[in-house]
């Protein structure tokens, strides 16, 4: 699947408003992606230059173990006092992680990201990070899950986590060439040996590459982080950029090496010199013509709570939440108040007005509608969609549930739009296909359709829609539904024939 | 024979993932191998599977004493530098 890529070239910020250095990824990016990428980044901190105000993330450390060697990491990582990649001050079983995080969602509603970022690499930690991923699903379906990894194991697992509904993942690439690797990495355990030098740094390469390819191409969203060390990648990080761009890659975060010599790593013993904010800005602008760049992140520690920047990790130490009393079911009634208030707030701010069901008669029963649509607005010819995004109007109003894809069943020549070009046996069968994928929708929105597929929609039972060309996606759908709702026919059979 | 897991352990979990012979097991202040269980993976792999993933030197010898990462084989930090910074010690 391609992903289309954040620009960072839009308008400049306007009361963008984060108060520290470093910050200035353009606030309104969001508003350049279509909708279903928007509804995944637009309360993820880590995503989201806007979200990292309003929105919280945690994560737990339940993944000590590590299968390679950086030389700006130390396998120390116990300690309560730096705040750091790789830094824990306890780790935590699966069932420990998950009674933190109940506790953590109920007291901090603005809480929606939870992520297994370490102490090591979760990947290299399977069953601790996937059995906690699994219960989370379970027991906390209002978070959104994530995990970064070096890339090493990800291929194996890309399938484990696309079934855990992890969207958004992270791999750390410091860069494509085997010689500069080697610089990076002094070793990797693979395949029972452990790997050195060039030969170690060429297979964690090509499979951070085959991972992020993997992921891409299940929808998956993948942010690249790089540490810029100077002298070892700096200027090779402008390729890496242009590459996983090509892949897929959604965001790219260059982050400055941190090396002090009291951490113990290679570099901080070793004394190598960490950027300048003057020298991060100017690779971070370098990179930014191939790929939208990242420049919200404060580097935080693989156990740490609350917004970025904060760390309210003191306040739920196991033994201080092994005597909280936690109602989730209580909690995420509260915490759905809290998040659709701050969507609806940045939504203002970013000049979307969402559609009003007024005169939806109460009682009405939601609808699902079917959008082939770009940019926001009701723009694909129903032949051409790759992808179907499904929202669901209610008296409540209009939400975007999923995308659906579709294969393309039509060519894309002159006369496709009457679906008599292509082949009759490719055509029925893949038309057929399209139509099983919009199961459950009602109505199918669409700048334009032919008559084949319409009647085949309309024997399926699913309305066909071309009223609403170019027009916003939410308005559409609300249109659409006041049109059925003055029908009577969103009323269970007595009541709307009391209304009538 | 049998491998043991020295004080510079980390706890990090690695090498219980990977025995074999499930000879690991965790204790305080760190883990430890069972010498009961321990065949220093032979039979089963090239290299003693903990020794291989351990990331931390000095964690792990042989009954002789011996590391089998000595110091500075893992990070490449030079020995006169983890003298310098009261990271080096020698073997038991």
């Amino acid at each position: 699947m391609e992903l289309p890529v954040i620009s960072n070239s839009g308008p400049k910020a306007e009361g963008g408003g984060c108060a520290s250095s470093g910050c200035g990824t353009a606030p309104d990016a969001l508003s350049h992606l279509p909708d279903h990428i928007r509804a995944k980044v637009q309360d993820h901190p880590c995503y989201s230059e806007e979200a990292h105000h309003y929105f919280a993330r945690m994560h737990v450390a339940v993944a000590p173990a590590c299968n390679i060697q950086c030389n700006y990491c130390n396998r120390k990582y116990d300690c309560s006092n730096e705040s750091r990649p790789g830094v824990v001050s306890e780790l935590l079983t699966p069932d420990q992680a998950i009674k933190k995080v109940l506790a953590v969602a109920a007291e901090i509603p603005q809480m929606t990201v939870l992520g297994i970022a370490g102490p090591g690499d979760p990947l290299a930690n399977p069953e601790r990070t996937f059995e906690t991923f699994q219960q989370l699903s379970e027991k906390a379906p209002d978070i959104k899950l994530c995990v970064s990894t070096n890339g090493l194991s990800l291929p194996e697992h890309v399938d484990e986590i696309a079934k855990h509904n992890i969207d958004h993942v992270t791999i750390t690439i410091n860069c494509v060439d085997p010689e500069i690797g080697a610089k990076i990495y002094p070793w990797i355990y693979w395949k029972n040996k452990r790997i050195r030098g060039v030969e170690g740094a060429k297979i964690l390469i090509e499979q951070q590459q085959k991972g992020l390819q993997m992921l891409t191409e299940r929808g998956i969203l993948v942010k690249v982080n790089s540490v810029l060390i100077p002298g070892v990648n700096d200027q090779h990080l402008k390729e890496v950029s242009k590459i996983v761009k090509e892949k897929g890659a959604f965001l790219h975060n260059v982050m400055p090496l941190i090396a002090e010599p009291e951490h113990g790593t290679y570099y901080g013993i070793m004394e190598h010199p960490s950027p300048t904010d003057a020298e991060l800005q100017e690779l971070q602008d370098a990179c930014a013509g191939d790929m939208a760049m990242m420049r919200h992140c404060r580097q935080c520690r693989a156990d740490a709570v609350g917004l970025l920047g904060e760390d309210r990790g003191d306040e739920f130490t196991m033994d201080k939440i092994d005597v909280m009393d936690v109602d989730y079911e209580a909690a995420m009634v509260r915490r759905k108040v809290v998040h659709d208030e701050i969507i609806e707030k940045l939504d203002a701010k970013r000049g979307i007005v969402k559609p009003k069901p007024d005169g939806i008669p109460e009682g009405s029963r939601p609808v699902l509608m079917a959008v082939a649509g770009k940019n926001g607005v009701v723009a694909e010819h129903f032949g051409h969609a790759k992808e179907f995004l499904i929202y669901e109007a209610s008296p409540e109003g209009v939400r975007f549930i999923s995308h659906r894809k579709t294969e393309l069943y039509c060519g894309g020549m002159d006369s496709c739009g009457d679906g008599d070009v292509v082949e009759d046996g490719a055509t029925e069968s893949l038309l057929d296909r399209n139509i099983r994928v919009l199961e459950g929708c009602e109505v199918v929105l669409c700048s334009k359709i032919g008559y084949e597929p319409w009647g085949k929609l309309e024997a399926a039972g699913i309305a066909p829609n071309g009223e609403h060309a170019m027009e916003p996606i939410e308005e559409a759908v609300m249109a659409v539904y006041k049109e059925i709702a003055a029908t009577g026919k969103l009323l269970p059979a007595a009541e709307s024939l009391k209304v009538a | 024979m049998a491998l043991q897991i020295t004080e510079s352990c980390v706890n990090c979990w690695a090498c219980v993932d990977v025995c074999p012979n499930d000879a690991i097991f965790q204790d305080k202040p760190h883990f430890l191998i069972d010498d009961m269980k321990c065949t220093e993976c032979l039979g089963d792999h090239a290299d003693p599977q903990c020794a291989a993933i351990c990331p931390i030197e000095m964690a792990i010898v042989n009954e002789l004493g011996e590391f089998l990462n000595p110091p500075g084989s893992l990070t490449g930090i030079p020995i006169e530098k983890l003298k310098e910074f009261g990271l080096w010690r020698e073997a038991a």
